[in-house]
């Protein structure tokens, strides 16, 4: 039996090991965290195949058989060494996994200089990302761009309810608590872009909270933070300064912010955009042949009118806040022109 | 008619259900009125949030679980308890308030397994849903109410309240009572389990959907959400009441009336983790309830406890709705496990023809399980954002926790070792329960490592987890316990070849359903989504078609119980050769249980001892006089 077990602990070990479990590592706190999933695998399978192995092989050699119906087996009421070891063992080894947990948690929670802050601003059902500049306006993302190697600080809140900022291929999270500013570190050590996604039950649109991080070369970082910081005409679009824009300018304004900050479109199908939610209705059906000013009721008193089918009090009240009011113009003249 | 309308019934209750509207409608607009709002008698909204709470009341009233206390309150003669209500000759008589732990048993077993059903079919619509990504069969707003209402059934209407049930029938057997010690007690908690389960079912009918913040309905989500929500919200108070009732009667019960010579040493196990489970249940319930008074007060009223953005200090703190919330929650999965333990216990120790190896450990192992179950709370909030040295203990007490179940696990290997193992139902289910709740311990002892935990919450890991503990855990053992006592409780053989057929399709599509979401949860599925990322489809549709699976194998186990009741041979005194008190009077037992009052003069599980027995049964005029209150406990006086 002894043999079978071990052969069983060592077959299941090396399966275990060879199941590729995780997603991608992209960050210095991944490989400590898969290093000590591999450690609970390596203890927890010989435990498990003891349990197993031992019922198997009772019922193999104690099942009753034909004509021991009325048998009883021998009156065993315990025995205390046995009980003392079985008590001390795992309470010791529970322990030390403890203690190694311990360490690997200070490891992924180390603190850094030259940590470039993010701050994570969470909505339904939307992220948007800033990038504080010293000395000028900050620069807001609805992706995360990061720099590989360099360690950075997550600052998260909310403005609304419970959120919690997610990258997967980080290992790392933490809730956006309304009130609160919570804070998440990680040290990006791979090229490519990952899901980033919310893992709190937010509300309706929870499933679709998702979004990509970027992580950039330093200079790709550089030039991107650049870009973004340059005025909005030069850039294409974003959430630039006070000047009168043009038609032209405003309705490219608009259709940004409806895809970035306004989030829109997580919750909003719209064949313009290349938006696909199903949170709320289909804003090139229902917006068809309302005025501007309609819209932008639309926009900032979302309860005023409900489309058929949909519930009130889903849709957050408050984008006449979040948004600036250039945003809120372009998204207004953008939904006008795009639902004629 | 009038008559009818007079007496205690459902014609009555019918009446009072909608006096109690109509109190709350007067109140709303009487109220409204005097603080001059707007609206005063037309806020459909306020009418419904008083009416949740007034027509459960109104209606329990009208059925008569208050008649008696009414009557003695009022000074009028109290009608004399002539057991006239004890026991039950028809069908009709598991729908009236009836007094007979027997027969509240039953009704309890009853009640929650048609919950089950329920919450198993809302889990194959979320299958349904989630076989492809993409949106379906439902939207959103429905699929967040699925999983909510699934998982709120489950919990507080089918596993906490069938473990009540299946106690309520066997422990006062198995101490040799005559009944529970307060019965009118006990049938008042019984009727307040459907209306809960009502409750949080109707909420499907109620303006802008059923309840969709999950069962931990964390605020401040929770407190802004559409009617439906405050279903949930006050049917946990009823749930919640009738198990904190319950407890405090097994308390009583399991102090005060035990038989002569049956010490708490010689009480059998599944007694011990009923008076466990009922410690834990009086300690931590009243959290639950004081989380949702909280979410009540800040929905219907505007509190702003966990507001963190209104009010004069914008000073609403949504961590501590997560502290109270767990301060229950986590004591509530041993709420869900320790009276199933004791099952095994029974079980294992019939079956193995052993006795439990290790009598002791297995009762301080409970006790220590209910000890340490309050200190464990904050692992669920390892990433809630909380002062963040409070991990640190919490994650060493939920490993040290691992310690106690692993004696128990261990001891129970013991037990089998040696004996003669019948592999009947009840002992594959027994079985079954110790691998699979294995595997669920074991991923519990690895969630309670903070940098892993950090990664896998709240995604499929964890629900992984909590089925192997709920489902492969509780699930199982409630397998076991009901067809070991279906001949005591039916007087009537269930079909073994069916029952076996049961384990194994159950146990099969269990692991085939379950064992998979370890792997997409770590891969980084969230959990609670409609919709999910292209990589995931292939095992979702696996695990799609497991669950249907696994959902039919449950009409087996159905067929078998229906058909048996009715038509199955019938069961022997102690058709398992058991010495527990429960097995020595017929099936199903005699109206008030014992026609002698039995005396203890040994363990409960004695087996392997040529001639041992646990309890012996005096004559009734050598029984002692009976503690007073307990007018039942007289068989003479039927």
């Amino acid at each position: 039996m002894v043999v079978i077990g071990a052969i069983a602990s060592a077959i299941g070990i090396a399966l275990a090991l060879w199941i590729n479990w995780f997603p991608a590592d992209a960050a210095k706190q991944a490989h400590p965290v898969d290093t000590l999933y591999d450690v609970l695998m390596i203890v927890s399978i010989p435990i498990f195949v003891l349990v197993v192995t031992v019922i198997l092989y009772s019922v193999w050699a104690f099942r009753m058989r034909p004509g021991q119906e009325l048998e009883d087996g021998p009156p065993i009421h315990g025995n205390t060494r046995l009980e003392v070891f079985w008590t001390a063992i795992p309470a010791i080894l529970l322990v030390s996994l403890c203690s190694y947990a311990y360490a690997v948690l200070n490891d992924i929670e180390t603190k850094h200089a030259n940590e470039l802050v993010v701050k994570v601003h969470a909505i339904q059902f939307a992220w948007s990302f800033e990038y504080p500049q010293s000395g000028g306006r900050a620069v807001v993302s609805d992706q995360l761009y990061l720099p590989k190697d360099k360690p950075v600080r997550f600052d998260i809140d909310t403005r609304d309810v419970l959120h919690d900022f997610w990258v997967p291929a980080f290992r790392v999270k933490i809730d956006a608590v309304p009130g609160m500013t919570t804070r998440l570190r990680v040290t990006p050590t791979k090229l490519g872009t990952f899901p980033v996604v919310c893992a709190e039950l937010c509300g309706l649109g929870h499933a679709v909270m998702r979004s990509t991080a970027h992580v950039l070369t330093p200079a790709a970082f550089t030039r991107w933070l650049a870009a973004k910081q340059a005025p909005p005409a030069a850039a294409g679009g974003g959430a630039g300064g006070t000047r009168q824009l043009s038609q032209q300018q405003l309705i490219a304004l608009g259709r940004q912010t409806f895809t970035g900050d306004g989030g829109c479109g997580a919750c909003h199908t719209l064949a313009d955009a290349g938006t696909s939610g199903t949170t709320g209705p289909d804003l090139g059906r229902v917006l068809r042949g309302q005025s501007e000013d309609e819209i932008r009721t639309d926009i900032v008193d979302p309860n005023a009118r409900i489309t058929p089918g949909y519930a009130a009090n889903i849709m957050p009240p408050n984008f006449e806040q979040t948004l600036s009011a250039q945003q809120l113009d372009g998204l207004v003249a953008y939904l006008a022109t795009v639902s004629k | 008619m009038t008559a009818k309308l007079r007496a205690p019934g459902w014609y009555r209750a019918g009446l009072f259900t909608l006096t109690g509207i109509a109190f709350a409608y007067v109140l709303v607009g009487i109220v409204r009125s005097a603080m001059h709002f707007p609206h005063a008698w037309d806020d459909g909204d306020a009418v419904t949030i008083v009416s949740l709470v007034a027509a459960p009341l109104f209606f329990l009233v009208g059925l008569g679980c208050f008649d008696y206390w009414f009557y003695w309150v009022s000074g009028r003669p109290t009608r004399p308890e002539d057991h006239s209500s004890h026991g039950a000759t028809s069908w009709k008589d598991y729908f009236r308030v009836n007094t007979d732990h027997k027969v509240i048993g039953i009704q309890y077993v009853c009640t929650s397994f048609f919950f089950l059903f329920v919450g198993g079919l809302v889990a194959m619509l979320m299958r349904a849903e989630l076989a492809q990504p993409g949106m379906q069969f439902v939207n959103s707003e429905q699929f967040n109410g699925l999983f909510s209402v699934h998982a709120a059934l489950l919990i507080f209407l089918f596993v906490i309240p069938v473990f009540a049930g299946l106690a309520n029938f066997v422990l006062p057997l198995m101490i040799g009572a005559p009944d529970m010690a307060f019965p009118r007690l006990n049938a008042l908690s019984f009727w307040m389990l459907p209306l809960a389960g009502l409750l949080m079912v109707g909420s499907f009918l109620a303006p802008g959907g059923s309840f969709a913040t999950g069962w931990t309905a964390y605020a401040p989500l929770s407190t802004q959400m559409p009617i439906g929500q405050l279903f949930f919200t006050i049917g946990v108070q009823f749930a919640g009441a009738s198990s904190i009732a319950t407890a405090l009667n097994f308390l009583v019960t399991i102090i005060t009336m035990r038989a002569p010579g049956m010490s708490f040493f010689r009480m059998p196990l599944l007694v011990w983790a009923n008076f466990s489970t009922s410690l834990l249940v009086v300690i931590a319930t009243p959290f639950v309830a004081a989380s949702q008074f909280f979410v009540l007060l800040d929905r219907a009223l505007g509190f702003q406890f966990f507001d963190a953005f209104v009010g004069a200090g914008k000073d609403g703190s949504v961590l501590m709705y997560q502290h109270v919330f767990w301060f229950y929650s986590h004591p509530a999965v041993y709420i869900m496990m320790l009276p199933g333990f004791g099952i095994i216990s029974e079980v294992l120790s019939v079956k193995a023809r052993k006795p439990i190896f290790g009598y002791r450990m297995m009762a301080f192992s409970l006790i220590a399980i209910v000890v340490l179950g309050f200190t464990v709370w904050a692992h669920h909030m390892f990433v809630s954002g909380m002062q963040s040295w409070i991990r640190i203990p919490m994650m060493i007490t939920t490993a040290i926790i691992a310690v106690p179940t692993g004696i128990k696990i261990f001891s129970w290997l013991a037990t089998l070792w040696r004996g003669v193992l019948h592999l009947d139902t009840p002992m594959l289910f027994a079985l079954g329960f110790l691998t699979t709740f294995t595997l669920g311990g074991i991923s519990g002892v690895m969630l309670a490592m903070i940098p892993f935990d950090i990664h896998v919450s709240d995604t499929y890991f964890i629900v992984a987890h909590i089925h192997y503990v709920l489902f492969g855990g509780s699930l199982f053992t409630i397998f076991a316990g009901v067809y070991y006592w279906f001949p005591k409780m039916t007087g009537r053989m269930y079909d073994e070849r069916l029952g076996k057929l049961h384990f194994w399709a159950t146990f099969i599509f269990f692991n085939l359903t379950f064992a998979p979401m370890h792997v997409i949860g770590v891969q980084g599925m969230p959990r609670r989504v409609a919709d999910y990322a292209q990589q995931f489809a292939g095992m979702n549709l696996a695990i799609s078609i497991a669950s249907f699976l696994l959902g039919l194998s449950m009409l087996v186990f159905l067929y078998n119980v229906v058909v048996s009741w009715r038509l199955g041979p019938r069961a022997s005194a102690n058709p398992w050769r058991a010495l527990t008190l429960e097995w020595q009077v017929s099936s199903p037992p005699p109206i008030f249980n014992f026609d002698a009052v039995p005396t203890v003069v040994g363990g409960p599980y004695e087996y392997g001892i040529p001639g041992a027995v646990h309890g012996i049964f005096q004559s009734p005029a050598e029984a002692k006089p009976t503690p007073a209150g307990s007018v039942a406990t007289s068989p003479t006086t039927e």
